[in-house]
């Protein structure tokens, strides 16, 4: 799933990326890792539906490190996670996300993962999400 | 009998004092929050020496540095552990941004070059150290992803945090805003670089290591 917007000057061919969750799914970290920089390297936004567990995440900035050494004019990536808050939400809510996280796993965040040349800043709200571009 | 108790005790003091002997504690945190100045603190205080330089431009520490067997005496309490004061982890490095600090493109590039290599392995120490202490700029947003990254792959892996916020002595620095964003973790507030707070943080690291 790709929504591609042309952006005039320097964003020419800038598009972001739609991960379904269920195209994750059933891969393991090093092919997810894979996906996704592979998006990035083709300078695409992407928007994962869930989050990287932590040894994805740690695994995908080792592997973008790599990229960096390696890659001319790569220079990272910006990562940011938005998760609904539920602090303030009542036991009955709170139960009911974590019910469906145990069985279906974290689909209710979204994680955003950029090219750092492109994405300037990921500033995380839990209503908005800010994509800096830079 | 009393051969037997004096067998039994020694096997469970033994123990305990042998555990405390073989302590890895890793110094984790983003770029330019004060992990070296900290562990420069530490040793200069227990050890006499320091562990590394420091600087403004970020990465600075680009290897793990290790410095064996610090030896910590405070109110009669002792702790000897290996420090590991590991490279600021980053999802981006772009060596432009060390030319502004004056370097060279060149010494820029090979500075950008060593940071990923050093980031890489300070990711790799995580499966090797027994307790993390987080340090994050105080002064800076503690909501950035690097910071709940580590935190989450310290979680994961079952590795007990202490979170210090660093650099209590700038105007900026918001230690309650670290604990907002942190609640489930003891967080302290120091500056390295001034001394402040130095006993709490000791205080701290033995309950840290009581938590292995």
């Amino acid at each position: 799933m790709s929504a591609e917007r042309n952006m005039p000057g320097k964003f020419k061919g800038l598009s972001l990326q739609v991960l379904p969750f269920s195209e994750m799914q059933g891969l393991t970290i090093a092919q997810r890792v894979k996906k996704i920089l592979n998006l990035v390297l083709g300078n695409k936004i992407v928007i994962l539906h869930g989050r990287l567990r932590p040894e994805e995440e740690a695994r995908l900035i080792e592997d973008t490190m790599a990229m960096v050494d390696h890659v001319k004019s790569f220079k990272g990536i910006e990562l940011a996670v938005i998760e609904p808050n539920l602090r303030n939400e009542g036991f009955f809510v709170r139960f009911k996300h974590n019910l469906a996280k145990k069985l279906v796993g974290d689909n209710s965040a979204l994680t955003v993962i950029g090219p750092a040349t492109v994405v300037k800043e990921i500033k995380r709200d839990p209503k908005k999400l800010e994509v800096m571009l830079g | 009998m009393f051969k037997l108790l004096k067998r039994f005790s020694a096997r469970i003091f033994g123990g305990l004092f042998k555990r405390r002997e073989n302590l890895r504690i890793g110094f984790y945190g983003p770029p330019n929050a004060g992990k070296t100045s900290l562990a420069n603190r530490i040793c200069k205080d227990w050890t006499g020496e320091e562990i590394g330089a420091v600087s403004a431009v970020p990465h600075e520490t680009r290897n793990v540095q290790v410095k064996e067997k610090v030896e910590i005496k405070y109110k009669g309490k002792v702790m000897t552990f290996k420090l590991i004061d590991t490279p600021g982890i980053a999802t981006k490095i772009d060596y432009e941004n060390f030319l502004r600090f004056g370097l060279k493109k060149k010494v820029a590039k090979q500075r950008a070059k060593e940071a990923t290599q050093g980031i890489i392995e300070a990711i790799k120490w995580l499966d090797d150290v027994d307790a993390v202490v987080v340090v994050i700029d105080a002064t800076e947003n503690p909501y950035s992803q690097v910071n709940i990254t580590i935190i989450g792959n310290l979680v994961a892996r079952k590795i007990p945090i202490l979170v210090v916020g660093n650099k209590i002595d700038l105007k900026k620095a918001d230690v309650k805003r670290i604990e907002g964003a942190f609640p489930e973790y003891e967080v302290v507030g120091i500056s390295a670089k001034d001394g402040l707070n130095m006993d709490e943080f000791y205080e701290a690291l033995f309950r840290l290591a009581r938590k292995i």
